[in-house]
C-alpha cells in the first residue's frame, strides 16, 4: 500500500551486506521479553506457579543472549564505525513529520542492554522464590516482562521518540508494579505518585522534543548529532535543559526524587529492578545518549546538571542516615548514587557515569535482594530496629550483603571504589567544590551503609525468637512464618511476600532464603566484587570501558586526563573518609547504643523526615492547591462561568420573560418542530433528488 | 466552472447519509409491541451504514490528483471525492452537495462505527424502539454534517442533531435529565442562531459583490467577495456555534450535565461524534472559509483551547462521579484539538483530525466501561465504588488500557494525535504548546485517581458478587481495543489519507492570506532570540 516499508527493507538489506549479521539481532532484545509478556497475558494463569515465572526468565535470558550476540556483532565492526541502525517500520509519518520505529546499536546502547538484561534475568529468577504463593504470581511476571521490554526499547531506540515510547512504558509498568498489592491504598497511592512525578519530568522531555523538531526537523539521534553545528547554542541549551528535567523525574533527582522512596511499596524484586537496572538509570542514560548536545550547549548547562547531581547526592545521603526501614535506606542511597552519576554527566565524565551505573546496578540489586531475603525471613518486618545479630541466621545473605556494603562504601578492590573514584576525579577537574560534596557524600554513604549492616546483622538482638515448640516440625520450612490465612482462617488477599500488617516485636523464626534466591545473590556478589576491572586507572591498557564507549561519547567526553599523582591523592582521601564513616557508624551502633531509644539520639528527626520536603509538598498539594481547585470546580465554574454565559444569553435574548416562557415546556415543542421541519426537508430533498 | 455535476455514479455519500434516516423511518413504522424487533432492525441499519462506510474507506483515493475517478467522482481542484451534487433551490444557490476528503473521511468512519457500538453496548429497557429511532436520526444528522459541502445543508444537519439528542436525554436520561436536556438545547440553539445570521450575511454579502448567490462551501471559500474585517465578524458568528458544540472554554458548562445525564448510548454519540461536528466545523467552516479571520483570532482560540486543557483537567480531578470525570476529561482533550486547528500548521491540523477520531474512540470506550461499572455496582459515585479489580480483572484491565490511551501513552492512539498537535503548534504558537504539554501531567492525575477510587483498595465484603465482563461486553469493546493499538502503533493508513487534504487546506490558507504561514521544520535551525545566531546559521548553510 505504501512505498516506504519496502524502501526500509531495501535499506536494511543493503546495510546487511556491509555490517556483520549478528548486530541484526538487536530487535530480539526487546522482542523476547514482549513475547514472554504476550504469552503470559494469554495463558499465564494456566501456566501457573512456577512455570509462568520461568517463562519470563527464559524471555529475559534470551534478551541477554541477544544482547551478547549484538555485542559480538558490533565488535566485529571497525572501532570508529561502530553504529548500526535498524528500522522496523515507519511509526508516525505525515509529510515532513517522519518517525521510524527503529533501533540504534552502538557501544553505549549495547553496554546498557548487556547489564540491564543480565541483572534483570537474575532478579527474575530471584522473584520466582520471593513471590512464591502469591495469588497473582503470573501477573507479577506479566508486569516484570513489560517493564524490562520498555526499558530495552528506551535503551535501544534510534530516536528521541522511540526512547520516549520506552520511557513512558517504564513509567506505566512502574505504576503497575509499585501498586502491585493495591488492596492496601498506600501501595496504590505510591504507584500513582511515581507515575505522576515521572510525568512532570515527561513534560520536560516533550518540550525538549518540540525544540528538537523545530531545530532539526527530526528526532533521530544520528541525524541530530550530525547537524549540531549550525544550530544556535541557546536552542541546544533549551533542548538539554528540558531533557534534563525529564532525567530529573526518571532518575529521581532533586526536586523530583519524591517518588523513589515511596516506590519501595512494591514487592522487593521490583525495587531491585527499578533501582538497579531499569527505570532510574534511564535519565542518566538519556543524558549520556545526547552527550553531543550537552557538549554543544552553553557552559552553564553542564554546570547546572553537575550541581543538581551533587546536591542530590549529598541530600539523599543525609536522609539515609536516619531511616529505619531497611529498604528506605537503600532507596535514599539510590537517589544519592544517581546524584553521583548525574554529577559525572554534568562534568563531562560520561564513561565514569556509565561505569558507576553498571557497578551500582550490581551492588544495589544485591542490596535490595538481600534486604528482601531478610524481610522474608523475618516475617515481613522491615524496621531494622527490630533486627540485630542476624548474621548466623542468614549466612549467605549476610555474606553477600557485606560484599555489596564494601562495594557501595568505596572500599578497594570492590567495584564501587573504582567507579566512584573515576567520577570524583572528573568532578575535581570541573570544580573542587563538586569533589568536596562528593567526598562528603562518600563519608555519609559509608556511615549509613555500615549502620544498616550493623543494625541488621550485628549489634544486639532486638527481636524474640519463636519458641521451637511453637513451630510445627513440617511447617518449619522456608515459609513457616508467612501466614497465608488470617486469624479466622480466611485466605489473605495477597501472598506471603506482601507486607501484611506487621506486629513489631512478635516472636519470629529467622530463616535463610531458598537456593532460587541465594544463588542470584552470589552471582551479583561476584559482579559487585570484580566489575572494577571494566575500567581500571592503571593506564590506557586497562581503560577498557573508556575505549569501548569512545565512539558513543567522543563528541562530549571531557578530554581531561587526570594526573596520576592527583588521582591517587584524591582516591586515598576518599578511602580515608569512607573508613572514617565506617568507623563512626560501627562505633555508634555496635558500641555506643544498645536500645532503640539510644539509637534515636543519633537519628535527627529532620533527617528522618527528609528535611520535611515531602511533607511540605504534600501539605501544599493537599492544602492551598486542593482548596483552589475546589473553589474552581464549585464557585468559579458554576457561579462565574455558567452565570456569565447564561446571563449574557439572557441579556441578548429578546427579554427575560420570553426566555422564561421558553424554559417552561416550550422547548419540547421547538424540538418537535425542528424534527418535523427536518423530516419535511428530507422528503423534499429526496423528491428533488429522484427526478 | 469549479464543479462538474456528477450523476452517472452511484451516489454513495447520499446513500450512506440517508440510510440511517430510512432506518429511523422503518423503525418508527414497526408496531410498539414488537420493540425488540424494532431495535434489531435499527442495529441492522446502523451496520448497513457501517458497511457502506467501509466500502467508502476502501475506495477512497489517497492521492486524488493522480486518480482517474472510476466509481469515484473527484473534485481535483479542492481534493474532495465522491462528489454528489443535486441542485436544489436554484435561485438561492442551494444544492444537496456532499463530498468527502481525508479530514471528513475518518469522522464519518468514526460515526458509523460508534452508532452500532452504542446501540449494542448500552441497550435501554424502556421503549427500545423509539430509542433506536432517535439514535439513527442522530446518525443521519452527524453524517450529513460531516459530508455537507453546502452551508445550508450543513446548517440543517447541524441543527437536526439537537432534537434527537434532546429526546434521548429526556426519555432515557438520569435523574436530573430535564434541566440537563433543557440547558443543552438552549445553549446549542443559542450558538446556532449566531451561525445562521453569519451564514446568511456571508451569502448576501458575497452575492452583492460577485452577483452570484450561492451557499456552496467551495465556491464561497474561493470567492474574494467579503472584506477581511467583515469576514472576521462572520467568522465569530460561526465560531460561537462551534465553540458551544465542541465545547470550548468558557462555553462548556452544558457539557458535564448533558454528558452525565444522557443515557450511555447518548453520551457516546454526543461526546464521541457530535462534539466533533464543532471541531470539524472549525476546520471546514472556520479555517477553510475564513482563513484570514482564523489566523487573526488564532491567539484567542488557542488560548481558550489551552485554558480548556488545564481547566478541564482540574475540573475532572474534583468530581465525585466517575462519569463526570470522563465528561470533564473531554473538555481537556478537545482543548488540544482547538490548539491544533488554530495553530494552522500542517502537522498540528493533521494531529487535530487524528485526535478527533482518537477522542471519539477513547471516550466511547470509557463511557461504556462506566456503564458496565454502574450496572454492576449500582452507582457511579466514588463513595460507593472501590476494590473492583480483584473481582473484575478484565473490566479493570480494559479500563486501565483506555485510561492510558486517554492520557497519551505512546504506543496507544491518544499519543499520536496529541503529540502531532503539540509539535506542530510549537512552530507557530510556541508557549501555548509548552503549556498544553503540561496537560499530560494533569490527565494522569485525574484518571489514575479515578481508577484508584474505583478499582483499588479492599473489596467490600458486603457487596453482592460482582461479575466480570461478559463475553458479549468484551466483544463490543474489541473493535475499539484493536483501534487504539492500530492507530497507536501504525497510524500510517490513517495519516496518509488525512495528510493530502490538510496539505490542500494549508495551501488554500496560504494562498488566501498571501504569506507562507509555516516555516518548514528543520529550516529554522536557529533560535529566534538572537540575531547573531541567525547570521551564524546562514553562514553555515
Amino acid at each position: 500500500m505504501t512505498i516506504d516499508p519496502t524502501m526500509t527493507t531495501a535499506a536494511t538489506t543493503l546495510a546487511a551486506q556491509s555490517t556483520p549479521t549478528l548486530v541484526h539481532a538487536v530487535w530480539l532484545i526487546p522482542a523476547l521479553p514482549i513475547a514472554a509478556f504476550v504469552v503470559l497475558v494469554a495463558c499465564g494463569r494456566r501456566l501457573g506457579e512456577p512455570f509462568a515465572g520461568w517463562l519470563a526468565v527464559v524471555g529475559m535470558a534470551g534478551a541477554f543472549v541477544a544482547s551478547v550476540l549484538t555485542w559480538i556483532g558490533l565488535k566485529q565492526m571497525p572501532g570508529d564505525e561502530r553504529a548500526f541502525e535498524q528500522n522496523l517500520f515507519t511509526w508516525i509519518g505525515a509529510g515532513t513529520f517522519h518517525v521510524d520505529l527503529g533501533f540504534l546499536v552502538d557501544p553505549l546502547s549495547v553496554t546498557m542492554s548487556l547489564f540491564v538484561t543480565f541483572v534483570a534475568t537474575i532478579i527474575f529468577i530471584y522473584s520466582i522464590g520471593y513471590m512464591k504463593g502469591d495469588p497473582d504470581f503470573s501477573k507479577f511476571f506479566v508486569y516484570l516482562s513489560f517493564f524490562a521490554f520498555s526499558m530495552l526499547i528506551l535503551v535501544n531506540g534510534s530516536s528521541l521518540l522511540v526512547t520516549f515510547l520506552g520511557w513512558e512504558g517504564v513509567g506505566a509498568a512502574s505504576w503497575f508494579l509499585i501498586g502491585f498489592w493495591f488492596q492496601d491504598d498506600a501501595n496504590a497511592s505510591a504507584g500513582k505518585k511515581a507515575f505522576i512525578t515521572n510525568r512532570v519530568g515527561d513534560w520536560g522531555f516533550l518540550v525538549a522534543m518540540f525544540f528538537t523538531f523545530l531545530a532539526f526537523g527530526t528526532f533521530n539521534y544520528t541525524e541530530i548529532f550530525a547537524n549540531v553545528g549550525p544550530v544556535a547554542s541557546t536552542t541546544i541549551s533549551a533542548i538539554v535543559i528540558f531533557l534534563f528535567l525529564g532525567a530529573i523525574g526518571k532518575s529521581a533527582q532533586l526536586p523530583l526524587y519524591l517518588w523513589l522512596p515511596d516506590a519501595m511499596a512494591g514487592p522487593t524484586p521490583v525495587s531491585a529492578l527499578m533501582h538497579a537496572a531499569t527505570m532510574v538509570t534511564a535519565g542518566v542514560y538519556l543524558l549520556v545518549r545526547v552527550n553531543p548536545l550537552i557538549a554543544a550547549s552553553d557552559p552553564w548547562v553542564g554546570t547546572t546538571i553537575a550541581i543538581v547531581g551533587a546536591l542530590t547526592a549529598l541530600f539523599a545521603a543525609t536522609v539515609a542516615i536516619a531511616q529505619r526501614d531497611i529498604k528506605k535506606v537503600l532507596a535514599y542511597s539510590t537517589v544519592s548514587q544517581l546524584g553521583y552519576m548525574v554529577m559525572a554527566v554534568g562534568s563531562g565524565a560520561y564513561v565514569a557515569g556509565i561505569f558507576h551505573m553498571v557497578t551500582h546496578a550490581f551492588f544495589k540489586a544485591l542490596l535490595f535482594l538481600g534486604a528482601g531475603a531478610v524481610i522474608r525471613g523475618m516475617n515481613s518486618e522491615q524496621d531494622m530496629t527490630w533486627y540485630g545479630k542476624l548474621w548466623k541466621f542468614f549466612p549467605i545473605t549476610g555474606a553477600t550483603f557485606i560484599v555489596a556494603w564494601l562495594a557501595i562504601a568505596g572500599i578497594p578492590p570492590f567495584s564501587g571504589f573504582w567507579s566512584k573514584g573515576d567520577i570524583l576525579g572528573m568532578a575535581w577537574h570541573k570544580s573542587p567544590i563538586l569533589w568536596a560534596i562528593g567526598a562528603l557524600t562518600a563519608l555519609l554513604t559509608a556511615y549509613y551503609m555500615t549502620r544498616e549492616v550493623v543494625l541488621v546483622f550485628f549489634g544486639q538482638r532486638r527481636w524474640t525468637e519463636l519458641e521451637p515448640t511453637a513451630v510445627d516440625a513440617d511447617t518449619a520450612d522456608a515459609h513457616a512464618e508467612h501466614p497465608t490465612v488470617d486469624a479466622n482462617g480466611n485466605p489473605l488477599p495477597t501472598g506471603p511476600g506482601a507486607p501484611h500488617h506487621v506486629e513489631h516485636g512478635a516472636p519470629v523464626q529467622p530463616t535463610e532464603a531458598p537456593a532460587v534466591m541465594t544463588i542470584p545473590l552470589v552471582v551479583l556478589a561476584v559482579g559487585a566484587t570484580v566489575l572494577g576491572i571494566l575500567n581500571l586507572p592503571f593506564g590506557d591498557r586497562f581503560a577498557v570501558l573508556e575505549h569501548w564507549l569512545e565512539p558513543s561519547v567522543h563528541l562530549g567526553e571531557s578530554t581531561w586526563h587526570i594526573p596520576a599523582a592527583t588521582e591517587w591523592g584524591l582516591e586515598i582521601a576518599v578511602v580515608v573518609l569512607s573508613v572514617i564513616g565506617i568507623a563512626g557508624a560501627y562505633f555508634v551502633y555496635q558500641r555506643l547504643t544498645t536500645t532503640r531509644d539510644e539509637q534515636l539520639r543519633y537519628e535527627p528527626e529532620i533527617l528522618m523526615n527528609s528535611w520535611y520536603y515531602d511533607l511540605g509538598i504534600s501539605a501544599f498539594m493537599g492544602g492551598p492547591v486542593r482548596r483552589a481547585s475546589h473553589w474552581l470546580a464549585t464557585t468559579f465554574e458554576w457561579v462565574v462561568i455558567d452565570g456569565a454565559v447564561v446571563g449574557t444569553a439572557r441579556l441578548l435574548s429578546a427579554g427575560a420573560d420570553r426566555t422564561r416562557r421558553v424554559q417552561t415546556g416550550h422547548v419540547r415543542n421547538y424540538a418537535l418542530g425542528l424534527t418535523a421541519g427536518a423530516a419535511l426537508l428530507l422528503l423534499f430533498v429526496l423528491y428533488r433528488a429522484s427526478f | 466552472m469549479l464543479l462538474a455535476t456528477e450523476t452517472v455514479n452511484f451516489p454513495l455519500l447520499s446513500a450512506l447519509v440517508i440510510l440511517p434516516a430510512i432506518g429511523a423511518g422503518v423503525v418508527a413504522l414497526i408496531p410498539s409491541r414488537r420493540a425488540a424487533t424494532a431495535r434489531n432492525v435499527g442495529v441492522l441499519f446502523s451496520l448497513g451504514t457501517l458497511a457502506l462506510v467501509v466500502y467508502l474507506v476502501i475506495q477512497f483515493q489517497i492521492h486524488p490528483e493522480f486518480a482517474s475517478g472510476g466509481a469515484n467522482a473527484l473534485d481535483h481542484a479542492n481534493g474532495f471525492q465522491f462528489i454528489d451534487r443535486v441542485v436544489w433551490l436554484k435561485q438561492w444557490g442551494i444544492s444537496w452537495h456532499l463530498g468527502v476528503d481525508g479530514i471528513s473521511l475518518w469522522l464519518v468512519a468514526l460515526t458509523a462505527l460508534l452508532v452500532p457500538i452504542a446501540l449494542l453496548g448500552a441497550p435501554v429497557k424502556s421503549d427500545p424502539k423509539s430509542f433506536a429511532g432517535w439514535i439513527l436520526l442522530l446518525e443521519f444528522g452527524c453524517l450529513g454534517g460531516f459530508l455537507a459541502l453546502d452551508l445550508f445543508v450543513f446548517f440543517v444537519m447541524f441543527e437536526l442533531v439537537l432534537a434527537p439528542m434532546y429526546f434521548l436525554i429526556v426519555g432515557w436520561g438520569g435523574p436530573d435529565r430535564r434541566p440537563a436536556a433543557m440547558k443543552f438545547f438552549l445553549y446549542t440553539m443559542f450558538g446556532s442562531a449566531f451561525m445562521l445570521v453569519a451564514m446568511i450575511a456571508l451569502v448576501v454579502l458575497n452575492s452583492h459583490s460577485t452577483g452570484h448567490t450561492t451557499f456552496d462551501l467551495i465556491a464561497l471559500a474561493n470567492s474574494p467577495g467579503v472584506a477581511n474585517t467583515t469576514a472576521r465578524w462572520l467568522f465569530l458568528g460561526f465560531a460561537i456555534a462551534f465553540a458551544v458544540k465542541m465545547p470550548l472554554f468558557p462555553l462548556h458548562t452544558w457539557l458535564p450535565d448533558t454528558y452525565t445525564e444522557a443515557p450511555t448510548a447518548g453520551s457516546i454519540i454526543v461526546a464521541g461524534v457530535m462534539a466533533k461536528l464543532g471541531a470539524y466545523g472549525f476546520l471546514r467552516f472556520g479555517v477553510y472559509l475564513f482563513p484570514e479571520a482564523a489566523d487573526y483570532f488564532g491567539p484567542l482560540m488557542v488560548t481558550l483551547g489551552v485554558i480548556g486543557i488545564l481547566y478541564g483537567a482540574v475540573m475532572a480531578a474534583m468530581q465525585k462521579d466517575l462519569k463526570r470525570v470522563v465528561a470533564y476529561s473531554s473538555v481537556a482533550h478537545l482543548g488540544f484539538i482547538a490548539l491544533g486547528v488554530f495553530a494552522i500548521t500542517k502537522i498540528s491540523i493533521t494531529g487535530a483530525v487524528v485526535q478527533m477520531v482518537n477522542h471519539g474512540i477513547i471516550i466511547a470506550a470509557l463511557f461504556l466501561l462506566v456503564w458496565f461499572i454502574e450496572t454492576r455496582r449500582g452507582t457511579r459515585l466514588f463513595t460507593g465504588l472501590g476494590g473492583m479489580q480483584k473481582k473484575a480483572p478484565v473490566l479493570a484491565g480494559l479500563f486501565i488500557l483506555f485510561t492510558f490511551a486517554s492520557i497519551g501513552l505512546p504506543g496507544l492512539n491518544g499519543f499520536v494525535g496529541e503529540f502531532m498537535i503539540m509539535v506542530g503548534s510549537f512552530a507557530t504558537r510556541r508557549w501555548w504548546a509548552v503549556v498544553a504539554a503540561s496537560g499530560v501531567i494533569l490527565a494522569a492525575v485525574y484518571l489514575l485517581w479515578a481508577f484508584q477510587q474505583t478499582f483499588h483498595g479492599t473489596p467490600d465484603p458486603d457487596e453482592a458478587v460482582e461479575h466480570d465482563l461478559k463475553f458479549s461486553e468484551v466483544a463490543i469493546l474489541a473493535p475499539l481495543v484493536v483501534l487504539i493499538f492500530l492507530i497507536g502503533l501504525y497510524p500510517r493508513p490513517v495519516l496518509d489519507r488525512i495528510e493530502p487534504s490538510v496539505q490542500n487546506l494549508q495551501s488554500h490558507v496560504e494562498k488566501r492570506i498571501g504569506v507562507q504561514h509555516e516555516a518548514p521544520p528543520g529550516a529554522v535551525r536557529v533560535s529566534h532570540q538572537t540575531s547573531d545566531d541567525t547570521s551564524k546559521g546562514e553562514e553555515h548553510r
